[in-house]
């Protein structure tokens, strides 16, 4: 079974989300994913500034089998697109809750937030993908 | 990999494993009032002796008129070794070979040909090829637009010097997909795109810019300075190029002074071992540097090895096509000519570097010993006085129309007039010459054009 932090926010695209202390939030996808993406080959992360609505494509994890698209949880302004992911893309492979992050933002002041799940409820998700 | 057609046998099996009556049930969910009950015009079917009647007869009908037109497609000989393998059973289907372990040899192909192309143009990876060299600039378009990330404009620079058919498929293509192209104005002095023509675009946001080598009038552009303008304002430089000039000129991975060269390479690779044939079929080209690569439309052949080690070749990097993106593929329209790419590979092999060379520096003689003896028929002047490759513009004091009519009528096809697209030059010509012409073709040419121009004063 893939690991699911208990401290993180889910999406139902396997998109995790982490509230960093100065209000920025940090996005990457989950454990579950990359086991399902296989080895990653290419990461492409988005540009520092760039506005993003809910559910709006913002990255690419390609893999030798696909390229897949990342879906934005939250609302706001890009800050950083993770620098380490063009020279290491597996990363997101081994570390997909650390080193393998894909971008910061700073969410829209009020802005839409997509029903984001606790770490139990994503679980519980898994299991019935599983199923 | 060899082609074998269904047998009606397999036909019926298959329908019956689906649970299908026929195959007109397959295109059931088209609409009936959509569909086309029978071609209007088209004649019933004739068989293979009677086809093969009316084809010579139409040949002939065209003659064997000395070719001095060029205008993007260019007569050079074709070695006869380059269609007798291309033709041969193994290398005879345009169709992707997906399978590596049943397609070996096509493969290896494919990857030589991206090997030579790339050193051709001086850039690091090349595609499978596009459909041509029209289509290629389009597709550059829609990959500066994905790579220049800086760049939120969608706004193309496209010189009037460009080919004028690659600028309308161009705004054909992608001009739906919110691309702007916008014309660059060129010298009527020199036929060149000057640096002051761009000025007036610094400081504004432009995702690319197009410049052909040599240019529609066979002139040859400032590549380095145009080049080092649009680095230094952050506008991706897409490069179109004649293959056989290639191996005289610089090329686009060196243009500029700084080392850092176009970021897209493209072209039509016709001049390499494809018969002119009324204009098709060809095949583009694409290079680019490796930064860029995953936004390059198409496919790549890479080498490799298996498990044991030993050497194999595969379709790599194909990710991002079609069959595995869908909507979101880097194209939709990037089939690779197969065909077309084996008679090129084949054609370059056999003429090596050295033989590409003198191909190039021949053409570029006989262009200049045309254009010196046309120059010199009363009537007749250079338009520009800059260097060029193997075509040239010509201007008449009288239409130019009719005296093309009239050297067809002597067997000589004397060249492209420029008086519909660039009416701003007055009565002008695009001549070329390749290798293909002798002195004595030259000087029939000329002796048709004294007496071309003789009957047209009486017609006046």
């Amino acid at each position: 079974m893939s690991n699911v932090p208990p401290d993180l926010q889910y999406t139902q695209s396997h998109e995790w989300v982490r509230r960093l202390p100065d209000g920025t939030v940090e996005i990457g996808i989950t454990d579950h994913a990359q086991q399902a993406l296989g080895d990653l080959v290419f990461v492409e992360v988005p540009e520092a500034g760039r506005v993003l609505k809910v559910g709006e494509p913002v990255a690419v994890v390609e893999s030798v089998k696909a390229a897949s698209d990342v879906y934005s949880p939250v609302a706001g302004e890009v800050t950083e697109g993770n620098p380490g992911l063009a020279a290491e893309p597996e990363a997101v492979n081994s570390d997909p809750y650390g080193k393998g992050w894909l971008l910061r933002l700073r969410p829209a002041s009020g802005g839409a937030t997509a029903a984001l799940m606790s770490a139990a409820e994503y679980h519980k998700l898994l299991e019935t993908e599983a199923a | 990999m060899a082609f074998i057609p269904h047998t009606a046998a397999d036909v019926e099996a298959m329908l019956a494993t689906i649970g299908v009556s026929g195959i007109e049930q397959l295109f059931d969910e088209i609409p009936a009032s959509l569909r086309v009950k029978s071609l209007a015009g088209v004649p019933v079917g004739l068989n293979e002796m009677q086809i093969g009647r009316l084809m010579s007869e139409r040949a002939r009908a065209d003659g064997r008129p000395l070719c001095f037109i060029g205008a993007g497609a260019y007569e050079h000989h074709i070695p006869s070794a380059v269609w007798a393998i291309t033709t041969r059973g193994e290398f005879y289907s345009a169709y992707t070979p997906y399978q590596a372990e049943a397609s070996q040899g096509t493969l290896q192909l494919i990857y030589e040909y991206q090997s030579m192309i790339a050193s051709l143009t001086g850039m690091d990876v090349s595609n499978a090829s596009l459909y041509d060299g029209a289509s290629a600039v389009a597709e550059a378009s829609l990959m500066a637009v994905r790579a220049n990330r800086k760049s939120k404009s969608l706004r193309i620079l496209i010189p009037r010097a460009v080919n004028p058919t690659y600028r309308r498929v161009a705004i054909a293509t992608a001009g739906n997909q919110g691309l702007r192209f916008e014309d660059v104005p060129y010298s009527v002095e020199s036929g060149l795109t000057p640096l002051d023509s761009l000025e007036k675009y610094a400081g504004e946001d432009i995702t690319a810019i197009v410049i052909q080598q040599p240019n529609f009038f066979g002139q040859l552009e400032d590549v380095d300075a145009i080049t080092d303008w649009a680095h230094a304002h952050g506008i991706f430089v897409i490069a179109v190029v004649n293959p056989t000039s290639l191996a005289l000129l610089r090329p686009p991975g060196e243009w500029g002074t700084t080392g850092k060269g176009a970021d897209i390479v493209v072209g039509d690779g016709q001049p390499l071992g494809v018969p002119l044939s009324s204009g098709g079929p060809y095949f583009g080209f694409m290079t680019t540097r490796m930064e860029y690569v995953r936004q390059m439309p198409g496919r790549i052949v890479g080498r490799t090895v298996d498990l044991q080690g030993r050497e194999g070749f595969t379709l790599t990097l194909q990710a991002r096509e079609q069959h595995i993106r869908r909507a979101k593929a880097t194209s939709n329209i990037c089939t690779n000519q197969g065909l077309l790419v084996t008679a090129a590979t084949i054609y370059m092999s056999l003429m090596g570097a050295t033989g590409l060379e003198r191909t190039a520096a021949a053409s570029h003689a006989r262009a200049k010993d045309l254009v010196a003896a046309l120059s010199s028929v009363k009537g007749v002047r250079r338009a520009f006085t800059g260097p060029f490759f193997h075509e040239a513009v010509l201007l008449f004091d009288r239409p130019v129309a009719p005296i093309l009519t009239s050297l067809a009528g002597r067997g000589v096809l004397g060249g492209f007039d420029l008086s519909e697209l660039y009416p701003e030059l007055g009565y002008a010509l695009l001549v070329c010459a390749t290798e293909t012409k002798s002195l004595s073709d030259i000087n029939s040419y000329v002796t048709a054009l004294g007496d071309a121009m003789q009957s047209a004063v009486r017609a006046a």
